[in-house]
C-alpha cells in the first residue's frame, strides 16, 4: 500500500486507540477498541494475512469484544467516576504518559533505523486459509492441540467462576 | 509499498498507548481492554515481520495469541464478575482484595 | 650498708594471706553466718600477728642487716622490665608489720563490741580484713610495684569504710573525697615511680622496681632527677599521709565508724607515706633540696593542723586534725634525715592515737552517738576505764616525760635542732605546746565538770563492754611503755630502736650534739607541754567562761580557725566547680554532637526508607510504571549505540 493509504489507516487507528485509553465511559472505550480491531484487520489484509484478518474480525471483534460489552452491560457501568475525578495520582499519570511517549518514540526510532530490504516474494496463496491451516496442522500440531485444551480449561473456568453460589 | 519498519513503528505506538492505558485507568475492565490493545500491537508486529520474511510462522503465532487472548478474556471477565459480587466495584484500587 | 644476708622463706606470704582469707570468708558466707565472720576476722589477724612475730624473732637471731625474703612468683617480665611478687622482712618492715597486725588485731577485737548493733557487720569485717591484706602487701613488699598495689588497695578500703554507712549522703561524699584526693597524690607517686625506674636502669638497660635494685643503683640519680623523683614521691606521700595541701580528706573521713578512724586514719594507712619515704630514703638523700621541702611541708602541716584543732567541737575532728599534725611531725623528721626517728614516732603515735580514737569511740558509744564535746562533760565517773586510758593517751601525745610520745617527739625536735633547722625547730616546739593544749582541752571538756547532755542521753551513759575496754587498756599500757625502746643517747640502753633500724635506714644524718644539748631541748619542750596543759586547765576547768569571751574578743581569728582556714571552700571554688562546669560542657557536647550524629544516622536511614517506601507499595500499576521506566532506559541504551 502506498503512504497515503497507510496514513488513512494509521491515523484513525491511533486515534481510536487513544480513545480506548482516555474516554471515561467504558462502553465508548469498548466501541473504540472494536474500531481499532477492525482497522487492524484491514492492515492485516494489506500485509497478506487474509485468514488472520478474517479471524481478527470474527474472533476478536466479534466474540471477545461482545463478551466485554456483555460484562459492561451486566455490571451496569456508567462513566468511570474515578477516572472522571482523576483520583489523586497525578504523578503516576504524568509518569505514565511521559514514559509511554518515550517508549513509543524510542521503539519507533529503533525500528525505523533497521535497514529492511524489500519484502520477500510470496505466492498468491500466502496468508490464505489453506496455507495457514497446513502450517497449523502439520508444523505446529502440538501447540494447536494444547491451545484447544487451554480453551477447554478456560471455558470450564469461566463457567465455574461466574456461577452464582448455590444459596 | 510502505517499508516494513513503518508497520513496526505503528505497532510500537499502539503498544505504548496500551501501556499507558494499563497504568492510568482505574476501571479494571478498561485496563483489560488496554491489555488487549497491547496484544494486538504485538500481533501487528508479528504479521509485518512475517510478510517481510515471507514465512507463515509469524501468522501462526498470531493465531495462537488470539486463542490465548480469548481464553484469558473469558476467565478474566469471569473473575471480575465473581469479585463484583463480593464487592460491587470495578475500581482497581478497591478491588485489591488479595493484598493485605 | 645494705649487703646483709638474704634468707629465703615461704612464711611471709601467710601474713597478708590470712586477712585475705578472712575477707573471702566474710564475702562468701557473711550473709548467712554472721558469727563466723565476726569471729574469724579478728582471729585471722591475730594469727597473722603471731606469724609476723615469729618471723621477726627469726630475723633478730640473724646477723644485723639480714632480711627474710619470700619470693612467691615471678609476676611480669616485659622487655627490660621485670617485677616479681615477693615479700621482704627487714628491720623496717618488721616494725611496720608488727604495728599493723598488732594494733589491727586490737581494733578488730574492739570492733566486735562497737559494731555489735549494726546489721551490716559481715561487710564491715570483710572490708577491714581486705584493708589488712592491702596494708600488709604494702609494708612487706619487696618490690615497689607490689607496694603500689597495696597503696591503691588501702585507698580503696579507706573509701569503702569511710562510706560504710552509705545511706547517708555525707558519708558517701566523704568517701569519694578521700578517694579523689588520694588519686591526686597517687598520680605524683606513679610518675615518681616511673621516673625512678627509668633513671635507675642498670648497665644492661634492665629496669626494675625492686627495692634492692633501687638501693644498688641509687647513685645513678643525678641531682635534678633525684629532686624530681623525690618531689613526686612526696606528692604521693602528701596524699596518703594527709600533708598540706592534700590533707583535706582526713577530717571528712571521720564520717566512718570510729574503729576505722582508729585503724586506718591514725595507726596504719596514713603512715604508709612515711614508710614509703623511709624505705626510699636513698632517693631523698640524693637531693638535699627535696629533703628541705619535705621538712618544711611537715613542719607547716603540723602547725597548721594544730591551730585548727584548737577550736574544733567534734571529738573525732579534734583527733583527726591532731593526726594530721602528728603526721607533720613525722614528715619533719624525715625531712631532717632522721628516718628511723620518724618510724619511731609512727610506732608511738599508732599506740596513743589508736588508743585515743578507740576511747573516743567508747565515749560516743556511751553517749548514744553524740560526738559534740559541748554536750559532754563529767564522764569520768560513769566511764572510769575510758577516762583513765584516755588520760594516759593524752599524756602520751602531749609528751609527758616517760610516756611514749615524749621520747619520739623529743628525738624529732632534737634532730631538727641539731640539723641546724632552728626555725623549723621553733615551729615544732610551738606545735608541741599547742598539742598539749588542745588535747587537754578535749580531755577536760569530755570527762570533767558537769554533764551537759540531755536527760535521756545522761540516763544511758555507761561504760563500754570488755571487748572494747580491753583493747583500750592494752593500748594505754603500750602508750606508756612503748617509747622506752628509744631513749636518748647515754640513758640506759640508749636509742635501741634507731640501732635496730640503722642497717636499713641508716643512722640519722645529723651531728650528734651530745647529751647536754638534748637535755636542754627536752626541758624546753616539756615546759611548753606543761604550759599548754596548764593553760587548758585554766580555760576549761577553772574559768569555763573564759574561752567564749576570748572567742568573741578575737572573733576574726576564731572564725578563721573554726572555718579550717576555708581551704575546702577554696578547693571547691578552684577545682571542683571548674571540673563540674567542664563535665557539663562535655556532657552537652556528647548529647548534641555525638548522640546527634548517631541518632542522625539512624534518622537518615529511616527517612531514606520512608522515601523508598513508595516504590514498593503493593500497587501493581506502580510496579508496571517502573517496568515501563526500565524499558525506556534500556531502549535508550540501544538508541545511542
Amino acid at each position: 500500500m502506498g503512504p497515503l493509504t497507510f496514513a488513512v489507516l494509521a491515523i484513525p487507528l491511533v486515534a481510536s486507540a487513544l480513545t480506548v485509553v482516555v474516554h471515561p465511559n467504558p462502553v465508548k472505550c469498548a466501541m473504540a477498541l472494536v474500531s481499532t480491531l477492525f482497522l487492524l484487520a484491514v492492515v492485516f489484509v494489506f500485509l497478506g494475512a487474509h485468514m488472520l484478518a478474517a479471524l481478527q474480525v470474527i474472533v476478536y471483534a466479534g466474540a471477545i469484544m461482545v463478551l466485554f460489552l456483555f460484562v459492561i452491560m451486566l455490571l451496569n457501568l456508567s462513566d468511570d467516576a474515578a477516572d472522571v475525578r482523576h483520583q489523586g495520582r497525578p504523578l503516576v499519570r504524568l509518569g505514565a504518559w511521559v514514559g509511554g511517549g518515550l517508549l513509543a518514540g524510542e521503539l519507533a526510532m529503533l525500528f525505523l533505523r533497521v535497514p529492511f530490504g524489500a519484502p520477500a516474494a510470496v505466492g498468491n496463496d500466502y496468508g490464505g486459509a489453506e496455507a495457514v491451516a497446513t502450517s497449523l496442522f502439520v508444523d505446529y500440531l502440538l501447540p494447536f492441540e494444547l491451545a484447544s485444551i487451554l480453551l477447554l480449561i478456560a471455558v470450564v473456568g469461566a463457567v465455574v467462576l461466574a456461577q452464582r453460589r448455590a444459596a | 509499498m510502505v517499508p516494513t519498519s513503518w508497520y513496526l513503528a505503528l505497532g510500537a505506538v499502539l503498544f505504548a498507548i496500551g501501556a499507558i492505558g494499563v497504568l492510568v485507568r482505574r476501571n479494571i475492565i478498561v485496563i483489560f481492554m488496554a491489555i488487549e490493545l497491547m496484544l494486538n500491537a504485538v500481533n501487528l508486529t508479528f504479521v509485518a515481520l512475517a510478510r517481510q520474511l515471507g514465512s507463515l510462522d509469524g501468522q501462526v503465532i498470531v493465531f495462537f495469541v488470539m486463542t490465548v487472548a480469548a481464553a484469558e478474556a473469558a476467565v478474566g471477565l469471569a473473575i471480575i464478575i465473581a469479585a463484583y459480587r463480593n464487592r460491587p466495584t470495578v475500581n482497581a484500587d478497591e478491588l485489591a482484595i488479595l493484598r493485605w | 650498708m645494705h649487703e646483709g644476708e638474704v634468707i629465703q622463706t615461704a612464711v611471709l606470704r601467710l601474713i597478708p594471706a590470712l586477712p585475705l582469707l578472712g575477707f573471702l570468708l566474710a564475702v562468701v558466707t557473711g550473709a548467712r553466718a554472721r558469727r563466723l565472720a565476726v569471729v574469724a576476722a579478728p582471729a585471722l589477724v591475730g594469727l597473722a600477728f603471731a606469724i609476723a612475730l615469729s618471723a621477726v624473732v627469726t630475723l633478730t637471731h640473724a646477723a644485723a642487716g639480714a632480711r627474710l625474703v619470700d619470693a612467691v612468683y615471678p609476676w611480669m617480665v616485659a622487655g627490660p622490665f621485670r617485677a616479681d611478687l615477693a615479700f621482704r622482712l627487714d628491720a623496717l618492715s618488721s616494725v611496720m608489720v608488727l604495728i599493723v597486725t598488732g594494733v589491727g588485731f586490737l581494733i578488730h577485737v574492739y570492733s566486735v563490741g562497737y559494731m555489735a548493733h549494726d546489721d551490716d557487720v559481715p561487710r564491715f569485717f570483710a572490708y577491714l580484713n581486705l584493708f589488712m591484706f592491702a596494708m600488709l602487701l604494702l609494708v612487706l613488699a619487696d618490690n615497689l610495684l607490689v607496694l603500689f598495689i597495696g597503696w591503691e588497695g588501702v585507698g580503696l578500703c579507706s573509701y569503702l569504710l569511710i562510706g560504710f554507712w552509705y545511706d547517708k549522703d555525707e558519708n558517701a561524699a566523704a568517701g569519694k573525697k578521700a578517694f579523689v584526693v588520694n588519686r591526686v597524690g597517687d598520680m605524683g607517686f606513679v610518675l615518681g615511680l616511673l621516673l625512678l625506674a627509668w633513671s635507675t636502669a642498670d648497665a644492661h638497660g634492665a629496669l626494675s622496681l625492686d627495692i634492692a635494685h633501687i638501693e644498688a643503683h641509687a647513685d645513678a640519680l643525678a641531682g635534678g632527677t633525684a629532686t624530681a623523683v623525690a618531689l613526686l614521691l612526696l606528692v604521693g606521700a602528701a596524699g596518703k599521709s594527709a600533708q598540706l595541701p592534700l590533707y583535706v580528706w582526713l577530717p571528712d573521713a571521720m564520717a566512718g565508724p570510729t574503729p576505722v578512724s582508729a585503724l586506718i586514719h591514725a595507726a596504719t594507712m596514713v603512715t604508709a607515706g612515711i614508710y614509703m619515704i623511709a624505705r626510699l630514703h636513698v632517693v631523698f638523700l640524693a637531693s638535699p633540696a627535696a629533703l628541705e621541702v619535705v621538712a618544711i611541708v611537715g613542719a607547716a602541716t603540723a602547725l597548721f593542723a594544730a591551730t585548727i584543732a584548737l577550736v574544733q567541737t567534734d571529738i573525732k575532728k579534734v583527733l583527726a586534725y591532731s593526726t594530721v599534725s602528728q603526721l607533720g611531725f613525722m614528715v619533719l623528721a624525715l625531712g631532717v634525715g632522721a628516718f628511723s626517728t620518724a618510724i619511731f614516732h609512727v610506732m608511738t603515735h599508732a599506740f596513743f592515737k589508736a588508743q585515743l580514737f578507740l576511747g573516743a569511740g567508747s565515749v560516743i558509744h556511751g553517749m548514744s552517738g553524740e560526738q559534740d564535746v559541748r554536750q559532754m562533760g563529767g564522764l569520768r565517773q560513769k566511764m572510769p576505764v575510758t577516762w583513765w586510758t584516755f588520760l594516759v593517751g593524752t599524756l602520751a601525745i602531749a609528751g609527758a616525760p616517760g610516756f611514749a610520745g615524749f621520747f619520739s617527739k623529743d628525738e624529732i625536735l632534737a634532730h631538727t635542732w641539731q640539723g641546724g633547722h632552728y626555725v623549723l625547730w621553733a615551729v615544732g616546739a610551738l606545735t608541741a605546746g599547742l598539742t598539749a593544749f588542745y588535747m587537754f582541752r578535749l580531755l577536760f571538756l569530755t570527762f570533767t565538770g558537769e554533764l551537759r547532755a540531755s536527760e535521756e542521753v545522761a540516763h544511758h551513759v555507761h561504760e563500754s563492754p570488755i571487748s572494747m575496754t580491753l583493747p583500750l587498756v592494752v593500748l594505754a599500757v603500750l602508750s606508756l611503755v612503748g617509747g622506752w625502746v628509744g631513749l636518748p643517747e647515754g640513758w640506759l640502753w640508749g636509742p635501741a630502736f634507731d640501732r635496730f633500724l640503722a642497717p636499713v635506714t641508716g643512722h640519722p644524718h645529723v651531728a650528734e650534739g651530745g647529751g647536754g644539748v638534748e637535755l636542754a631541748l627536752m626541758l624546753v619542750a616539756t615546759t611548753l607541754a606543761v604550759a599548754g596543759a596548764a593553760l587548758a586547765y585554766v580555760f576549761y576547768v577553772r574559768l569555763p567562761g573564759l574561752p567564749m569571751v576570748l572567742a568573741w574578743r578575737l572573733k576574726p581569728a576564731y572564725d578563721l580557725l573554726s572555718g579550717k582556714y576555708w581551704v575546702d571552700e577554696l578547693y571547691d571554688a578552684l577545682f571542683v566547680r571548674t571540673y563540674v562546669r567542664l563535665s557539663n560542657a562535655l556532657w552537652r557536647f556528647d548529647q548534641t554532637v555525638i548522640d546527634g550524629a548517631v541518632n542522625g544516622a539512624a534518622t537518615a536511614v529511616v527517612v531514606n526508607g520512608q522515601l523508598w517506601r513508595y516504590v514498593q507499595d503493593g500497587n501493581v500499576q506502580h510496579y508496571a510504571l517502573v517496568f515501563l521506566g526500565g524499558a525506556v532506559v534500556l531502549l535508550s541504551y540501544y538508541l545511542v549505540r
